[in-house]
Parts: structure tokens; sequence; C-alpha cells
């Protein structure tokens, strides 16, 4: 027989670069994607940075640190856009029929969570860096002044918005596209918990300990630490790092028995337009 | 449930109890083996105790009125959908378990699964070669190209395409890791009657070529009469009969196979008004 395939169809690492390739080609053919990656950023980071132009005349707080709104908007986009990201590339599968194709290729469904893990990343990228770099130009203000902490934020912010998107996309397979909002609106639900804009000690007393349980408080507490004291707080980037870690292999579990589900109630080729 | 209770069901499928299937034979390397598969949906059974087996180089056709469990059958042996009980064995490997060993060397196509729409068809393919780990994968795909004669659809987007011409890609996108099981479900649906002819054509050439099983679902009655060796006769979700297609026309008293199949599915209608 003319075997010209290898009988393990190739590595893991050339299946995920597949799923990725397939999203870059998408991308590619479509500017307004890219546009709108990289658009709500923007705005969110001139919007915020004229309220704090106008806040570090009227505010001895902000004038502490004039860099501590627009850090916040980007990090809080971090976590947005690696959620969003993440769910777009889940959803683009289905809107585009091919779920059915990925499921009885040798894809397998770590690898697929790998690469939409890796499709988030870019996206991320695209949307925040030139962001980040506007707001040094229009304001004198740089995200990276935060210096390497900023990686633990980064990748912080990026995997719960990775645990987010994987339940959000659990539930889309398991309802169908009735639920396809949630990749826009489950993120808010915890934003006013997450302490993006203020200090946790803002809350009422009940909801400054849901915000302990939540990954995103200890990073912009994080934030604001290096920001106005200077210090850096390793005890929060551990807190938020081992919250993440739980979060992540609940969210990634979800996601795996979202499949087996899938696979049990005959969803993959129902799920679609 | 085997094939002799299946012969104590009720009245109306005694017609095949003096027709007994006989046993497909073993000649070539078996690469699907199927025993005993059921799929139960919210307590409703719509494929019940299938068994068959598929060699090396042989073409199989599920055949079967709307509803009677081929898609079901396919989407099982594909992983789409676990099965209720049963198991499922290609390329020696446990479907239900180990299904990633095997599914580099077997592929579908389907009118009813997409390719991602707003990829141009070079780079549809070009994504499929990788998934599936081809090596070389755009020289594969010229290959492909000019074997099914869609060069010039390659620039365009699979979103694009007409039914026909979708067919045609969608038939590339599954050689496109040179599949030792091939499974295809209705694979001349909206293809015209040359076109169609010419896709049967190529599937008998590649068969030759490689020695692949192919398993096809149709309704295309001449298409499984010139395309397989074996027809699995489908009625609610059971196998009914099975055999070759001349042989059934023979075991019915038939012309072909289309009247063999009316024969069954005008069985299964009878009974249904019986029930009621």
């Amino acid at each position: 027989m003319n075997r010209a395939v290898p009988a393990n169809a190739g590595s893991a690492r050339t299946r995920i670069g597949a799923m990725v390739l397939r999203h870059a080609y998408l991308m590619r053919t479509s500017w307004p994607r890219i546009f709108e990656l990289m658009y709500w950023p923007t705005i969110q980071m001139v919007l915020w940075g004229f309220i704090t132009v106008f806040l570090t005349t009227n505010s001895s707080y902000i004038a502490q640190a004039t860099g501590v709104l627009i850090s916040a908007v980007l990090l809080w986009d971090v976590l947005f856009r690696g959620q969003l990201g993440f769910s777009l590339s889940f959803l683009e599968e289905i809107w585009s029929r091919n779920l059915a194709n990925l499921a009885v290729s040798p894809l397998r469904p770590a690898e697929l969570l790998a690469a939409l893990m890796t499709m988030s990343l870019i996206r991320t990228l695209i949307g925040i860096l030139p962001a980040a770099g506007l707001a040094i130009v229009f304001y004198e203000i740089s995200v990276f002044d935060l210096g390497l902490p900023l990686l633990a934020f980064f990748s912080n912010l990026l995997i719960m918005g990775w645990a987010i998107g994987m339940l959000v996309s659990a539930l889309i397979l398991r309802v169908g596209l009735g639920a396809e909002s949630t990749a826009w609106l489950a993120i808010f639900l915890i934003a006013p918990v997450s302490a993006i804009y203020y200090p946790v000690s803002v809350l009422p007393e009940w909801l400054q300990a849901v915000a302990w349980w939540l990954p995103t408080a200890a990073v912009f507490e994080g934030m604001r630490s290096i920001l106005i004291d200077g210090v850096v707080r390793g005890d929060l980037l551990w807190h938020a790092a081992l919250l993440n870690a739980l979060y992540l292999a609940v969210a990634a579990a979800t996601f795996l028995y979202g499949i087996h589900v899938a696979r049990r109630l005959g969803l993959l080729l129902q799920v679609g337009e | 449930m085997r094939a002799s209770a299946i012969l104590h069901g009720n009245r109306s499928r005694l017609w095949f109890c003096t027709r007994a299937p006989p046993i497909i034979p073993r000649m070539k390397e078996t690469v699907i083996e199927v025993a005993g598969l059921a799929k139960v949906f919210n307590g409703t059974p719509v494929v019940i105790d299938v068994g068959f087996t598929v060699a090396a180089g042989q073409t199989v056709a599920l055949l079967g009125a709307n509803g009677a469990g081929k898609t079901t059958t396919i989407s099982m042996l594909l992983g789409l959908l676990l099965p209720s009980a049963g198991s499922i064995r290609m390329l020696a490997e446990d479907m239900v378990r180990h299904r990633h060993r095997v599914l580099g060397r077997i592929n579908f196509s389907s009118p009813y699964v997409d390719l991602p729409r707003r990829l141009t068809v070079r780079q549809n393919l070009i994504f499929f070669a990788h998934l599936y780990g081809v090596p070389e994968a755009r020289q594969r795909v010229d290959e492909l190209a000019e074997e099914l004669e869609i060069q010039d659809l390659l620039a365009q987007r699979s979103g694009s395409l007409s039914a026909g011409q979708k067919t045609r890609v969608s038939l590339a996108k599954a050689l496109i890791n040179r599949p030792e099981i091939l499974l295809l479900d209705e694979p001349t649906a909206s293809l015209d009657p040359d076109t169609g002819d010419w896709v049967r054509g190529y599937l008998e050439a590649y068969q030759a070529k490689s020695g692949a099983a192919i398993l096809l679902a149709s309704h295309n009655m001449a298409e499984v009469e010139r395309l397989c060796d074996q027809v699995l006769m489908m009625s609610r979700g059971r196998i009914v009969d099975r055999d070759s297609p001349a042989a059934l026309a023979e075991r019915y008293g038939r012309q072909d196979l289309e009247q063999v199949f009316l024969d069954i599915a005008r069985d299964r209608r009878t009974a249904e008004r019986a029930a009621e």
C-alpha cells in the first residue's frame, strides 16, 4: 500500500502549527479582523489616557503614579483579549462548520487546546503592542516601565483569559451558538471585583473575600504596588499564579469533558450556524 | 443482539428469514471490524447491533432510507459519536479508546461538513495536509489539484464554490493523506452525471492504486452497483441484509439494486403502519 503519510501522522507540534497556520490564513484574508484586534485596546488607551491627564492635575492619588490607569487599561485588555482570542478562535471552527473535520483528524483535544492558546497569545499581542506603543508616543507612559514583573502580570492575565475562554467554549459546545454572546460578556462578570482601577480595599468586606479568589485582583494590586510604592510584591504574584494553576486545570478538564459529552450526544456534527 | 436474534424480530422482517445474510469472506487483511454496534439517543435506539467487516481494497456501501442509521454508523466509525455499545476496530486499533493512533491513516468526506469558507481552496488543502502530517504538503496539494482537475479553484475561497465544486474539493481534502480507509457520505451528491461518473472512475483508480478500503453511504444505486463489492442494507437502525449488488438483486428477484432498495424501504413503511 502506498503510504506517504507516517503512521503517527506527524508530531503534535506539526498539528498545532497547522491550526495556527489555518487561523493565520484567516486573519491574512481579512484585514478588518486585524484592525478590530487593535481597535479596542487603542481606543481604551486613548480614552483613559486623557482621563489620566485630567486627573493628574486634580487627584493626589493619581498624581503619585501617572501610569497607573493606562497600565491598568492595558493589562485589563490582556485578560480581555486573551479570553476573546481563545473563544473566537474556537467559534471560528463552529461558524465555518469545521469542528467535525478537526474531530476526525489526528489532532488531539489537548492539541486543539494548545493551538487555541497559541492563537490567543498571537491575537493578544497584535491587539496590545500597538496600544502600548501609542501610550509612549501620546503620554510618555510606558507599561514596560513595570520591568520584569510585567511578564508575570501578562502571563497571569493571559492564563486566566484562557481559563475563562475554555469554560465559555465548553458552554457553547454544550448548548450551541445561542450562548456565543458569553464570549464577549463573561469577562465583565469579574471586572467589578478584579480591582482594575481601584484597590481591593474599596470593595465591601464580603466582596473583598471574593476578589482575593480571583488572580486578577492580585495582579492589579501587584501592579499598583510597583507603580505607586515602587515595591514588587512576590506574594501577590504567587497568589495569582497558584489560583491560575487551579483554574486552568479545572477549565481544561471542563473543556475536555465538554468534547467527550459532545461526542456522546452527537453535538460535533450539529453545532454550527 | 446478533444476526440470528434479528431474525426473530417482528413479522414484517420475516421476508429475509430464508435469505440469511452471508458472511463476507476474509480474503484480504480486514481493516474495519464492527461488532454489536449500537447507539441510543434519549432512550431511542437509532443503531441496533450492527456488525460487519471491510477488507483492504474492498468497497462496501451502507444503503438505507433516510433515518436508517447510515450517517450515525459512519459517525461512530469516525469517532464523532461514541457508541452506546459494541466495538469498532480500524487498522487493528480500538477506535473508542485509541482512535488517534490511526486517524492519520483514515479520512472522510461528507456534504454535511464544510471546509473553512473564508480560506482559499489551496489554503484549506495545505492546512489539512499539515494537520495530517503529510510530507511536502504544497507538492501534494498541486498533485491532487491536477488529478482532480481543480487547479482553477485553488485561488478561490471555499465559500464561493458551487455545490459540485465543493464536492470535488472535499474529495481532495479526503485524499490529502492518501488514506488507507476512506469513509464517504454521498460522495457524488450535487454532481452532474458526467462529473459524478468521472469521480467514480477516480475513486476506482485510487483504490486500485492504493489498495484502500472504502465505506460509503449513498442514495445513488447506480453508483453503488458500479463501485461496491458488498452492500449492507440498513433499515430502522439494523443491517437487514448484505451481499454483493448482483446477488442481492438476484435474491430478491429484481432487475437492479434500486428495486431491492424499494422493497426494503416499503417493507419498513408497512411495518410502521402495522405498528400504528
